[in-house]
């Protein structure tokens, strides 16, 4: 996608009024590369990869979403406390996720019931 | 930052009081000051329920025997307490009331960000209270406040898919309310008032809104799943179904732990405001109590798991939970302590807000390092869903959250009516429900620590006496409650006027009439140093 | 400012400048600002709604991996990539709605309104199919379910999160569609403008937020544990 990023950095100045216009053909190559995503993921789930099939699933599931906020949401041409906005909101999620886990993970060690 | 020139003069002027009259000037209002008025009364309304629960619970414990009340009707009775006082009181108190009313007035601006978003989040708050209402009156619920599965799926008898829709929807209520705070803390502030230059109010409100924000839909897709399961007989934390009850619990302390931070941060912040301004001096510490409000923000996430430390979860994550539940007590006490070195060879005066404040550092203090015995594990395991706990809570909600919000609306009472309340009855009153409220919940520790569980309508004789002191200070303590009711109402028909600045604190809100005009400011205020600055400059000249 | 630190007043309550904007608001920057942060902050609070469910299905998967790969082959993942598809390209085309709206083309936007509502639609008829198919092969969790696999119970589970999930999806879509009728109306009766774009520009920060999150459910629910 670098090729996408530095075609937007150029298109900065033409924004009306301090705000940014993208120009098509980043929407369009972010689209292409979506779908291109869409189909690499959806093979690669037909194949058994061992260990890796959540990851490479959800990994190109992060990748997708992080194109579609960065351009298609412009956060890549706003301000830092959108980005705070973001970061805060994905913390939280591991909070939920990582702490419950913990206790899942972690619940037949004693090897006492209920424990 | 002070006296911008404001008139002392008694010739009428348009305020937000008066400035339209009728009902339709009111209820279709997007002015925050009015907005936080119709708060004011519907919470106070739901306060009134909540208490009217809380006197029939502890007229049935006053003896041994359940004699009062059959156990399913003790059972909503308590259900129903905990639900008004928590989701339809403590939970929308001082953020919709004093928060709505003050932080764009703190932080120099016309309104909050979206005015009518504000309204509609009124709106959604009563309709919420509605549906909760109308469990109540037809049957009302009897799970408990928590709406632990299975009590609420698989075994309910009573209406808990209304009471449940109720407090969904009273949720969007409080998520509108808290990113209206966020957008107008970040993006409505008066020029040169930057984020260290803010009260330390609105940073306690700040961080209760990102609480709210980050914590609120958690509990809401919770209810949603609740409601689910029992809508189409689906087994998410069903064990018979496969599903997992605790989850129910992980998701829904993942919320109402932090929960306990939306009600009391905010009386924190209150505090903040109140004993600088009576102590005449600048407040100890002013970074860390700020940052302290960042910081019990995001350590009440990571500790809800301490609400379950008998409910079979892992003792592993258990332990993890006791040590970060034991961090808490540090922000906390940094507040308590910058706030007593405020007061250190503080000129102290002992003005009904003061009074309050006192009162929250003293008993916040107590249901703190309470909290921090339970977040012990041993302790914990021991003591339970006993009184202990009760009390516990009780220390940290009603002296704390509530002291702090009538502390609040005693100090700034006279900004929001313009006039001035009795200064005899309104120091009583303080003291009265100081007296009350330890009568009521100091017993309760003891019977906890002696053993006596939560939520029983019978206990065994040798407990009565300790459970009859309870409920005198009950007593007590609901004559203290009445008594504001009452002057407060006559102050606004009898009570003086209030000058702009009665405490002669400093303060944006000082600096703009009593009651502040439609747009808070006659001319926009320009900050241009920290606040606190105590003693305020005798008769600061006015700059015009 | 004086040298003693009083605050100052200056003059601006009530002037504003001629741009568009309430009159709480100082500039119609600041408005803009204001609502594109409150909706960022509204999505903070979408995303942990569908945080809770997200975190139930990660619980019941890994502790059962075989009954919810089993239950998966009953979705057609054919239908959930066209799916995934469709809703793709109506990003692509909201993202060029709120570009026309930027640059005050009229006409260009209600077209790609238009287009963006139609994929939508799109998207949730081909949900209706698959719920209806769900229906018929007695995959409804509750009392009606019937599964011939080892672990009905915790299949039935699999099925009863991927409807509240894609069944809180598509609610969300609906909405979505809702929000955009009203876009394409001001947007037909020439409401935006290179000055003025919010609301158009926060519909669409909504209909992308909807789109991520049917990014994660397609390889979760239809995706993994399918190979073999």
């Amino acid at each position: 996608m670098a090729g996408h990023a530095k075609a937007s950095g150029d298109a900065n100045t033409s924004g009306h009024g301090g705000h940014h216009v993208v120009p098509v053909r980043v929407y369009l190559g972010v689209f292409a590369a979506l779908l291109v995503l869409t189909a690499l993921t959806t093979a690669a789930a037909f194949r058994d990869l061992g260990p890796f099939n959540n990851v490479v699933a959800l990994g190109i599931a992060v990748l997708k979403a992080t194109l579609v906020v960065l351009f298609f949401m412009h956060v890549k041409y706003s301000t830092r406390l959108t980005g705070l906005v973001i970061a805060a909101a994905l913390c939280w999620m591991v909070i939920l996720v990582a702490l419950t886990l913990g206790d899942y993970w972690a619940r037949g060690w004693l090897g006492v019931a209920g424990r | 930052m002070s006296a911008a020139p404001t008139e002392t003069g008694s010739e009428p002027r348009t305020h937000y009081l008066n400035d339209g009259y009728g009902i339709k000037s009111w209820l279709l209002t997007t002015d925050h000051k009015r907005i936080a008025i119709l708060y004011l009364i519907s919470i106070t309304v739901f306060f009134a329920l909540g208490g009217l629960m809380a006197v029939l619970i502890r007229l049935e414990l006053a003896t041994p025997e359940g004699d009062l009340f059959q156990p399913d009707m003790y059972n909503r009775l308590f259900t129903m307490h905990g639900i008004f006082m928590i989701f339809f009181f403590l939970i929308p108190g001082v953020p919709a009331v004093l928060g709505n009313f003050f932080i764009p007035i703190m932080v120099g601006a016309r309104d909050l960000a979206f005015p009518r978003l504000n309204l509609l989040s009124w709106y959604i708050f009563n309709i919420g209270g509605i549906f909760a209402f109308w469990a109540m009156m037809h049957g009302g619920i009897d799970t408990g406040w928590t709406f632990y599965t299975p009590y609420s799926t698989t075994y309910a008898s009573t209406h808990v898919l209304p009471t449940a829709l109720g407090i969904f929807i009273a949720g969007f209520s409080s998520i509108l309310t808290g990113l209206n705070f966020v957008v107008t803390v970040h993006r409505m502030r008066a020029p040169g008032l930057t984020w260290f230059r803010l009260p330390l109010f609105v940073w306690a409100m700040y961080a209760t809104s990102l609480i709210i924000i980050l914590g609120t839909p958690v509990v809401a897709v919770t209810i949603l799943l609740v409601g689910a399961e029992r809508l189409f007989g689906v087994g998410i934390f069903d064990p018979a179904l496969g599903g997992d009850p605790l989850l129910f619990q992980h998701l829904f302390w993942f919320y109402s732990h932090p929960a306990v931070y939306i009600m009391v941060l905010p009386s924190m912040g209150v505090v903040s405001e109140i004993v600088p301004a009576f102590a005449r001096r600048k407040i100890f510490g002013y970074r860390f109590i700020a940052y302290s409000s960042i910081a019990l923000a995001v350590l009440g996430f990571l500790v809800w798991g301490h609400h379950m430390f008998v409910a079979g979860m892992s003792i592993y994550a258990a332990t993890i939970f006791s040590i970060l539940s034991m961090l808490v007590a540090v922000p906390s006490a940094i507040k308590v302590f910058n706030w007593t070195a405020t007061l250190y060879k503080g000129a102290v005066s002992w003005e009904t807000p003061m009074l309050y404040a006192l009162g929250f550092i003293g008993l916040f203090t107590i249901g703190g390092l309470t909290g921090v015995m339970l977040a012990t594990l041993g302790i914990d395991l021991h003591v339970h869903d006993t009184y202990f706990i009760v009390a516990h809570f009780h220390y940290i909600m009603v002296g704390g959250a509530i002291m702090g919000y009538l502390g609040g609306l005693h100090y700034w009472w006279p900004k929001i009516t313009g006039k001035l309340y009795s200064r005899f009855w309104s120091r009583i009153s303080a003291g009265v429900i100081f007296i009350g409220f330890n009568v009521t919940f100091l017993p309760q520790f003891i019977l906890g620590y002696l053993g006596m569980p939560r939520r029983y309508h019978s206990y065994p004789p040798e407990f009565q006496v300790l459970n009859v002191m309870s409920s005198a200070g009950a007593t007590i303590l609901g004559v203290g409650y009445v008594i504001p009711l009452v002057y407060f109402i006559w102050s606004m028909r009898y009570g003086k006027q209030a000058s702009s600045n009665p405490w002669g604190a400093v303060g944006l809100e000082w600096e703009t009439t009593s009651p502040p005009p439609t747009h808070n400011f006659e001319t926009q205020p320009v900050v241009s140093r920290g606040p606190y600055e105590y003693p305020p400059p005798k008769e600061a000249p006015v700059v015009a | 400012m004086s040298p003693d630190g009083h605050a100052t007043a200056v003059h601006g309550g009530g002037a504003h400048a001629a741009a568009a904007h309430a009159g709480h608001f100082d500039s119609a920057e600041q408005q803009r600002e204001s609502a594109s942060l409150g909706m960022w902050v509204f999505l903070v609070t979408e995303l942990m709604f569908f945080g809770g469910l997200f975190l139930a299905y990660i619980v019941y998967r890994s502790a059962w991996p075989e009954a919810f790969g089993a239950a998966s082959h009953h979705l057609d993942v054919r239908l959930g990539t066209f799916n995934t598809i469709v809703l793709i390209g109506s990003s692509l085309t909201m993202a060029l709605a709120v570009r026309s709206a930027q640059l005050g083309r009229r006409q260009a936007v209600v077209i790609f309104l238009v287009l963006t509502m139609i994929l939508g639609a799109t998207f949730l008829g081909v949900k209706a199919y698959e719920y209806h198919h769900k229906a018929v092969e007695h995959l409804l969790p509750g009392h009606g379910f019937q599964f011939e696999g080892a672990d009905p119970r915790h299949a039935s589970m699999f099925f009863c999160l991927y409807f509240a999930m894609t069944g809180l999806h598509a609610l969300h879509m609906i909405v979505g569609l809702g929000i955009l009728t009203v876009m394409l109306i001001m947007g037909a009766r020439g409401r935006f403008s290179a000055a003025y774009y919010n609301p158009i520009e926060c519909s669409g920060l909504y209909w992308h937020f909807v789109d991520i999150i049917w990014i994660f459910l397609f390889p979760l629910l239809y995706l993994l544990e399918r190979h073999g």
